[in-house]
């Protein structure tokens, strides 16, 4: 059984891959990113477009998670009002590690259109919780999204259990 | 029943406490919409307010609107907008208090809609409503400092560690 018994041809007819651990375990992490079903503004309307058929980001493997501490990715998809910036940042926090964080849209990247007299308004989620991609736009098309997502998946395949990749 | 037949109906009910008539220009249904009346004693709004709603031919059972705005010199207003669903007939109302004594008589028991609206008046704009059973703010976080739709006011520098300008 096994590679032992074959030893002079062991791949002669077992399915057997060779591969590196990073590479499986990165392959299977960012082919599985779950997602946060937390929207807060108007692009969470095009979030949800992207979660729709014509777009359908469930061929990424993202499936919306009821639940932060079942989830791989937040999306912050709208307006982070100051009194929800506290919120926003105790629901980053009941994430498990490893977890990634999207920006979407103008008002959470730097406070989008209300920069000068948003009284309510935080000027960036940035201040609050770690990003690891920012998606422009105002809202941003569920293209940007996904190809944000698809940055995400990127930064997760350069990843290593080894060492920390910067 | 026009708008100018309510208000003189008003005026010989009430007489100088209320005070002039604002016909606004425009369309028929900006005329209809938003001409308004003052009422120039603002601690009698309760009692013209009962007075509309209980007079037989006024019958003004729906209270749309209640809004505040800062003038700019030193006052603060509270507009009012009614309408009588069965008569089909609309006025409008305005009180103006001073900003250091910005107290008005609540319509809470008059119209019980009123309760929201009062509170976010109170949240924005800092009229306190005399008489309203629950005058917390309605949007902003209790530990919010001040009220923001006024025309002086200042952002804060930070909420909760959190840095607010740009």
């Amino acid at each position: 059984m096994g590679l032992l018994e074959k030893q002079d041809n062991p791949f002669e007819s077992s399915n057997i891959v060779i591969t590196g651990a990073d590479t499986l375990l990165n392959w299977a992490r960012l082919s599985s990113m779950w997602m946060m079903g937390f929207g807060l503004a108007c692009c969470a309307i095009e979030m949800m477009a992207a979660s729709a058929s014509h777009y359908d980001i469930g061929r990424f493997g993202v499936i919306p998670r009821p639940s932060p501490r079942q989830s791989d990715v937040i999306i912050i998809s709208g307006t982070v009002t100051l009194k929800m910036a506290t919120r926003t940042k105790i629901l980053y926090e009941q994430m498990p590690d490893p977890k990634y964080v999207i920006s979407m849209g103008s008002c959470s990247n730097c406070g989008g259109p209300y920069w000068e007299h948003g009284y309510h308004v935080l000027k960036g989620v940035d201040r609050v919780i770690p990003v690891d991609v920012y998606v422009p736009g105002c809202p941003p098309r569920p293209e940007a999204l996904l190809e944000g997502l698809i940055k995400v998946q990127e930064k997760v395949r350069k990843q290593s259990l080894a060492k920390t990749v910067v | 029943m026009t708008n100018t037949e309510i208000y003189d109906k008003l005026k010989s009910a009430f007489g100088e406490k209320i005070g002039e008539w604002h016909e606004q220009t425009g369309t028929e249904y900006m005329k209809r919409m938003s001409s308004y009346a003052d009422v120039a004693d603002s601690g009698y709004i309760r009692d013209v307010c009962l007075y509309l709603r209980d007079e037989p031919e006024l019958g003004f059972d729906s209270l749309l609107l209640l809004s505040s705005l800062d003038n700019g010199d030193k006052t603060l207003s509270v507009t009012y907008h009614l309408e009588s669903r069965e008569k089909k007939q609309f006025i409008a109302l305005k009180v103006t208090v001073p900003e250091n004594n910005a107290v008005v008589p609540s319509v809470t028991d008059v119209w019980s809609h009123a309760n929201w609206h009062e509170r976010e008046a109170w949240d924005m704009m800092g009229i306190k409503f005399l008489g309203h059973p629950d005058m917390r703010r309605i949007l902003l976080d209790e530990d919010w400092i001040g009220h923001p739709l006024r025309k002086e006011y200042k952002h804060p520098d930070f909420y909760r560690g959190m840095k607010v300008p740009y």
